[in-house]
């Protein structure tokens, strides 16, 4: 890490009540991301990546307890009053939700919704409005963008819906943009576009980013920093080539070992992680991952090892009994 | 859009035509001739043959339906025996008494339910939310007459600021009329708002969950606007459709309210109707309210498509 931090999330933890008593979805994670920096937050579903980047966004169900602390530009987002935390979203803090079919509203055109952003936070006119909402679109890869903005979301397709939100997201030149999981329900020959273009947006804005993914692969090129979760915690963290050259936790090599290899031969079964991730009412004692991993011991089960530095600068790893350092998974 | 509507209008023939040999089969099948009724019960077995013969009453009962079914579409819906007035005279005497209170009625239901029904949904769980649900579900079981007792009693008795009874056309005195009108329609919205706060809240607090408002709120939007142009247009098809088949009931009238306050609208001429035996008004009547519903169930199905967009491009 570089320079002073833009975001950073201190010993954030969630609690949601559900029916079958407390779920503590994320479990004091810090994080920190400078600007113009990508995280990645890698994690399998129900990890916790999500609740904690709408703890970040301030944007948790009612029901929720947060504790900890969120530091964006010298502010705490959790304390902040309502009227600031809204003049800080959209403007210098954006989103975009995974599923551009629901993040939309149905009943609103294109036009409505880039141009609302864009008149809360700029003083434009609606003229000045509609010509910035035209040039978005275009930037974001919109044929006919003049026509689009007359158009509903249902009239296009996903990738496109997707390419809206994005230019909804970028409207106002965040200095922090987080992309949760904003591939995953979209076609796989869109995937790689929208990423691409995400990253050329942010390198051409100079905005931090921060993308939540389950995919190691689409972290491994496109972010600086990559941290790991597993059942609301995380486990892993290191600079992105660091984590793929040198990791250290059994659980991210797991996640690795699950990406379909081009060269594998034709029909051979892929390596998933057997079992499920634990009952997040119901914690475990010892090491999450411990039931499920290959490498567990006694110590394993009894104590929960937390987060080490490894031997490289900003890589740390929270296991007691990691992978030698060294060893290309 | 266009065909969108050409297309619902061409779904309207079957509908009336269903109507209209409904409301026909009603009033042919109540028992009791009309010659007799006419004639009364002195009348001889000839003099009620004759009249039988000139009303066409002796005709095949298809033969009649068609007959009146072409009077119908030439715009003549007949003649009441008893008054000479043509139905069309007296529906037009009293539909705008009808309408007029059922458009206060509404405007009232609404006013009181929508903003409720937003807070509501907005604190969902809350002490007020369940204390404002708890209210809407007695005052729906209020029934019309006593609500409108009670306004009598205390804004005619008591307060004297509003008349108990009586109606003013509007072109005598606008003001006057809207004073008479104002107890009856605050006694049907009273009756009303309670459905339209129920059925908004449930689907604004379902609306409010979906990703679109999250969504809202990261783009940094004004919690009005976020509520009334984000969660309220596409949380509305159901308070349309129940406001939609209000209106339609309304206008054919209510008995209850329009005796109570004395108001000569189609409630009161229908019920007349009845009493009388006035066969050809209540036929003509009551397919003239029938037409009124079915049009009004039309205007809600455009409404549909002007609030969601899915469903003007054919998409839901």
């Amino acid at each position: 890490m570089t320079g002073p931090a833009l975001l950073s999330v201190e010993g954030v933890a969630v609690d949601l009540p559900t029916p079958r008593g407390n779920l503590r979805a994320v479990d004091h994670v810090d994080l920190s991301i400078g600007a113009g920096r990508t995280l990645g937050i890698v994690g399998e579903s129900g990890c916790g990546k999500t609740m904690l980047s709408r703890a970040i966004l301030q944007l948790l169900p009612k029901k929720a307890k947060l504790t900890g602390r969120v530091m964006f530009d010298g502010q705490d987002l959790v304390r902040l009053d309502r009227e600031r935390l809204r003049k800080l979203r959209g403007r210098s803090l954006a989103v975009v939700f995974q599923d551009p079919m629901t993040s939309l509203n149905p009943v609103l055109t294109i036009g409505t919704q880039l141009i609302e952003t864009l008149q809360e936070h700029l003083e434009l006119d609606s003229v000045a409005a509609k010509m910035r909402s035209i040039e978005l679109l275009a930037a974001v890869g919109i044929p006919a963008p003049e026509q689009r903005l007359m158009q509903y979301p249902h009239q296009l397709s996903g990738g496109m819906r997707q390419r809206v939100a994005i230019a909804i997201a970028l409207s106002c030149e965040p200095q922090l943009l987080i992309a949760d999981e904003p591939t995953t329900a979209l076609d796989v020959t869109i995937q790689a576009q929208i990423l691409d273009l995400l990253a050329r947006e942010q390198r051409r804005r100079h905005m931090a980013m921060i993308i939540i993914t389950h995919d190691l692969g689409v972290v491994a090129g496109r972010t600086d920093e990559v941290a790991v979760m597993y059942a609301g915690r995380v486990v892993e963290r290191a600079p992105t080539p660091d984590l793929f050259k040198r990791m250290r936790m059994p659980y991210t090599e797991a996640l690795l070992a699950a990406i379909p290899k081009i060269d594998a031969k034709p029909h051979t079964p892929l390596p998933a992680i057997s079992g499920r991730p634990p009952d997040p009412t119901r914690p475990l004692r010892g090491c999450s991952f411990s039931p499920r991993c290959k490498y567990a011991w006694a110590q394993c089960l009894i104590e929960k090892p937390g987060l080490e530095d490894a031997d490289s600068p900003g890589h740390q790893y929270a296991c007691f009994r990691p992978l030698a350092a060294g060893v290309p998974a | 859009m266009l065909g969108f509507v050409a297309q619902r209008l061409l779904y309207l023939v079957p509908v009336l035509l269903a109507v209209s040999l409904l409301t026909f089969l009603i009033a042919s099948l109540l028992p009791g001739d009309l010659a007799y009724t006419i004639l009364g019960d002195q009348a001889t077995p000839e003099k009620v043959a004759a009249l039988r013969h000139d009303m066409g009453l002796d005709q095949p009962i298809w033969w009649r339906y068609l007959s009146w079914l072409g009077n119908v579409l030439q715009g003549d819906f007949g003649r009441s025996f008893r008054t000479g007035q043509t139905v069309l005279q007296a529906v037009a005497e009293r539909l705008p008494v009808s309408l007029e209170l059922m458009l206060l009625a509404q405007l009232g239901a609404l006013t009181i339910g929508i903003p409720l029904a937003i807070a509501c949904a907005v604190r969902s769980g809350s002490a007020f939310d369940r204390f404002m649900t708890g209210t809407a579900f007695s005052m729906l079981s209020v029934p019309a007459f006593l609500s409108a007792i009670l306004l009598i009693y205390l804004f005619a008795v008591e307060l004297r600021w509003l008349p108990a009874t009586g109606y003013i056309p509007f072109h005598e005195d606008p003001l006057g009329n809207l004073r008479c009108f104002l107890l009856p329609a605050l006694t049907l919205a009273l009756g009303e708002w309670p459905v339209l706060m129920r059925v908004l809240r449930s689907d604004m607090i379902q609306t409010l969950q979906e990703d679109y408002i999250a969504m809202a709120r990261a783009k940094g939007l004004k919690p009005s606007r976020i509520l009334l142009v984000h969660a309220l247009k596409p949380s509305s098809l159901t308070l349309v459709t129940v406001t939609g088949i209000n209106i339609g009931r309304l206008i054919g009238g209510t008995v209850i309210v329009e005796s109570i306050f004395a108001l000569p609208g189609i409630g009161r001429l229908l019920l007349s109707a009845i009493f009388t035996r006035d066969l050809i008004i209540l036929q003509g009547v009551v397919l003239i309210v029938a037409l009124g519903y079915v049009l009004i169930n039309f205007i809600v199905d455009l409404l549909y498509a002007i609030l969601d967009p899915r469903i003007r491009h054919g998409h839901a």
